[in-house]
């Protein structure tokens, strides 16, 4: 059974090509059973490769399956090989697994979009390279997927072309991450000159052989490493272009820029641990840009009117919070985290979706209220999603992940208490901020008047990622104790203070205060809101958060228009002026000719005249 | 019938031939520009002749009679086409009908 | 005899110079047709004699009175003369006359190393006609074939509708 595994990826391959080949020609029908379906299949094959894996482990925990080699140049020979590990296989269940029920729910979705069939081509082709980048062997087919995923990133945000702010945001997106992907290639160009392979397991190895802890190699390389993640996952300073990219359509927004692709910088910095674990300021620095994004993000997302971007600094945030984990050591949590994240996230986000389709096209949510009795089923799956990512105690799945990445970040080897207070403010803003939405949009009075009601395919998704959102929490055992195959346990080593138990009680009361402040200042007097945010240090505040506090503003003011400022510059250069030269002087030449073609007969003669007296002169005095 | 130096009767042909080439690249009337077209082929005739009495052969004379038999004809033609361009143009110039140029 | 071809050498460029210079275009017609005969008197001490014959009779006969013909009919009269004596500027001279003279030097020196004519030269009549009946007759051909070419393309180039002009020699003013 373990051999379908390359089936997992390359169906949804096939189908994004067929459908990309066959454009809008398919009838509608066709085109969703080959985009639904393929990704269906592919979830089917995971869970069957999943349980062969569960009841018959091969050795040594993990599976490779080697399909070809790619390039045999000199040393250099990667393969297309795909591997199976708990690490992989925990991912790609999640991927296929809420990556099919968001393509149903995109079925009614994007029903009614003339690009219905290049819809789905794009996220099949996204799947297909997630899947890559998950099973892939070696670095360079990691790097293939990394490359692939990026370019559907592109293609999905700008899926609209015809409006160009769209065109900006998907550019936007491209440059940011491709900052990180150069850092990352040069990041494997060291590893692969110094150590001389890139096949992930044998990378590892020969690492923890060459390089002692703490060289200049391996921080180097895991800087660089951290780069790359940086930029797919939206980290600071790279995280300019997710909200942005919410320009997408929605259940991109949710598959993509929620559940999958912005993970794919911590199955990176998971993978090459071992490379971590050699460079500790290199991993220090991992917790660190964990920690301040996940606070920078959060207060970015109390100030967003719009519901989609503040769901996305959510995802900033949260990440931040996996990067933290990676950070400090919990390897095990911080994927835990990713699991019970990738759900309740692409439900908030699928509810948004229902929301915005049935407000025609509201995004903002102070236009929104009262729709409580109106959607029903998504104010619940909303509500128990928002009560997730809050953390509310015991019920739900975000609660047991979070909690343990903040328990963590105190007690593990490389934690520290400055990280745990970190991760509690931002568990503080998280409540504030997600109870926020849920008041503003769903209690008070009614908003913009609802039109239009979603259909069972849109409500069933909702309902089973809820269903998730709530119970994945009481995987968290098993789940540990199936990943500790694939990466290491986490080390233990100060408890002074504090006890697991005692975090938790914390975080509990973090989020009834953050509860609390949501409903005073967003339900019941809702004039604090305005208060808050009229005067003097409020607004500043409140536009500098709302501006992603400057992030943007700079790097236009140091990147964009200097670069803007040379190519104008170099728009005529003396490279130019050469081919202008040739221009000109074919130009010239045609005038001198053209001269020579009076049309009087006198001068044709006399040009026969001479060229007679220049042929006799030859002859003559040869 | 006397002895004529080859060279001398070349040189009156030469001598004629440029005095048509001046006439042709000096006159700019039609009529003028006929004329010196004769004067050259007569020139030209006379170098033939010339030939053909060196090497006591008939071929010279022969080729002076072809050379005639074509002027003849072109005067024709040309003729007729100069009285239909003064028709038209109401002018002899020869600059006038530069419709080619460019 | 020598000296007879001189002298006609001498009237034939003489003749042709004055041609070139006359604003008169009757003038200069008439100068042509003295240099023409000029030159049949050279071919006649050349020992052409049926050429010289031809010379006459075609050339200063036939196409010299076809270009007088066509001057009267096109009735060029005095405002032409005006017009030539505008045409002729000297200044326009140089060029031509540096050109064809270089051409003349060029050709003369190119003549330097031929030799004097050996034997009188003369070729009688009857010779030609031998010539021209044997190998030659291709050529006849071609040449009435030429001349039957001339005589359709003048005619076509000069034939009017009588509707469009009413007079056909008419004065074309």
């Amino acid at each position: 059974m373990l051999g379908l595994l390359w089936l997992i990826p390359a169906l949804p391959f096939a189908s994004a090509l067929v459908l990309m080949l066959s454009g809008s020609r398919f009838p509608r029908k066709a085109a969703t059973a080959l985009g639904v379906g393929s990704i269906g299949i592919s979830a089917v094959v995971t869970i069957l490769v999943a349980v062969s894996f569960f009841t018959a482990p091969p050795p040594d925990h993990s599976y490779t399956q080697l399909l070809w080699t790619w390039i045999n140049v000199g040393g250099f020979n990667p393969e297309i090989a795909l591997r199976l590990d708990a690490l992989s296989l925990v991912m790609v269940l999640v991927v296929t697994f809420v990556g099919f029920l968001i393509h149903v729910y995109s079925a009614e979705f994007m029903m009614e979009d003339e690009g219905y069939s290049r819809f789905f081509a794009y996220m099949n082709l996204f799947v297909a390279s997630m899947i890559t980048l998950l099973l892939g062997d070696n670095l360079l087919l990691l790097m293939l997927g990394w490359e692939g995923v990026g370019l559907c990133s592109y293609l999905l945000i700008g899926f609209w072309y015809r409006e160009p702010a769209n065109g900006h945001a998907a550019r936007k997106a491209f440059v940011v991450t491709r900052v990180g992907d150069t850092l990352m290639l040069i990041g494997l160009m060291l590893l692969f000159t110094q150590l001389g392979t890139l096949q992930i397991h044998e990378l590892m190895q020969r690492a923890s052989e060459h390089w002692p802890a703490g060289s200049g190699y391996a921080v180097a390389a895991a800087l660089l490493l951290l780069g790359g993640a940086v930029g797919k996952s939206a980290q600071l300073p790279l995280q300019v272009w997710l909200p942005d990219a919410m320009a997408g359509p929605t259940p991109t927004s949710a598959l993509i820029h929620a559940a999958t692709m912005v993970t794919a910088g911590v199955y990176l910095i998971a993978r090459t641990h071992v490379l971590f674990s050699l460079a500790p300021a290199a991993q220090f620095a991992v917790a660190l840009v964990g920690a301040a994004t996940l606070l920078l993000a959060g207060f970015s997302a109390l100030t967003q009117p719009d519901i989609k971007r503040a769901l996305a600094y959510s995802t900033v945030s949260q990440i931040g919070y996996m990067f933290l984990a990676l950070g400090v050591g919990a390897w095990q949590a911080a994927l835990f985290h990713f699991f019970t994240h990738a759900f309740f996230k692409a439900l908030l986000f699928l509810g948004a979706g229902v929301i915005i389709n049935a407000l025609h096209d509201e995004h903002n949510i102070f236009k929104m209220g009262g729709l409580r009795k109106e959607l029903p089923v998504a104010f619940w799956t909303f509500l128990i999603a928002g009560c997730s990512v809050a953390g509310l105690p015991f019920l739900t799945a975000g609660f047991f992940s979070k909690d343990l990445i903040i328990w963590e970040a105190w007690s593990a080897d490389h934690g520290h208490p400055g990280f745990w207070i970190a991760g509690m403010v931002g568990a503080l803003l998280t409540s504030l901020y997600t109870f926020r939405l849920i008041f503003r949009v769903f209690f008070g009075p009614l908003g913009t008047p609802v039109t239009k009601r979603p259909g069972y395919t849109m409500t069933i998704p909702l309902m089973v990622l809820a269903l998730f959102s709530f119970g994945a929490g009481y995987l968290k055992e098993p789940l540990l104790g199936f990943l500790h195959s694939a990466l290491p346990a986490t080390i233990e080593a100060r408890a002074g203070g504090m006890t697991e138990a005692g975090s938790e009680a914390v975080a509990a009361v973090v989020f009834l205060v953050g509860l609390y402040f949501a409903y005073l200042f967003h339900l019941r007097k809702r004039s604090l809101a305005e208060a808050a945010v009229s005067n003097p240090v409020g607004s500043l505040l409140h536009r500098w958060w709302l501006a992603d506090w400057g992030f943007d503003w700079v790097y236009d003011k140091v990147f964009v228009q200097p670069f803007i400022w040379a190519a104008q510059i170099n728009k005529s250069d003396f490279i130019d002026a050469f081919y202008a030269g040739v221009a000109r002087l074919a130009d010239l030449f045609y005038r001198g000719l053209s001269r020579t073609e009076s049309g009087r007969l006198r001068w044709y003669a006399a040009g026969v005249a001479v060229g007679s007296v220049v042929f006799l002169a030859m002859v003559l005095f040869r | 019938m006397t002895e004529v130096a080859m060279r001398n009767g070349l040189v009156l042909a030469g001598i004629l031939f440029s005095l048509g080439l001046t006439s042709l690249l000096v006159r700019r009337n039609l009529i003028f520009v006929l004329m010196s077209l004769e004067v050259m082929l007569n020139a030209a005739g006379l170098a033939f002749v010339v030939a053909g009495a060196r090497w006591h052969q008939a071929d010279g004379q022969i080729m002076f009679l072809f050379i005639l038999a074509m002027a003849a004809a072109e005067v024709a033609v040309g003729l007729a086409l100069a009285v239909e361009i003064y028709r038209r143009f109401k002018s002899l110039d020869v600059d006038k009908l530069s419709n080619m140029k460019g | 005899m020598e000296l007879a071809f001189y002298i006609a050498g001498a009237v034939a460029v003489l003749s042709t110079i004055l041609m070139l210079t006359r604003l008169n275009i009757v003038h200069a017609l008439l100068y042509l047709i003295v240099s023409l005969l000029a030159v049949a008197v050279v071919f006649y001490v050349l020992g052409a004699p049926f050429v010289a014959a031809l010379e006459v009779i075609v050339y200063a006969g036939a196409i010299m009175v076809l270009f007088v013909f066509v001057v009267m009919m096109l009735n060029l009269g005095k405002h032409s003369v005006e017009v030539e004596r505008q045409w002729l500027t000297p200044g326009i001279w140089t060029g031509p006359v540096l050109l064809a003279g270089v051409l003349l030097i060029e050709v003369v020196y190119l003549m330097r190393g031929v030799p004097a004519a050996s034997g009188s030269g003369a070729v009688d009549p009857k010779a030609v006609g031998t010539a021209l009946f044997g190998p030659y007759l291709i050529g006849v051909d071609l040449a009435s074939m030429l001349l039957l070419a001339g005589l359709v393309g003048a005619y076509h180039v000069g034939f009017r509708k009588s509707e469009k002009s009413g007079n056909r020699t008419g004065d074309a003013t």
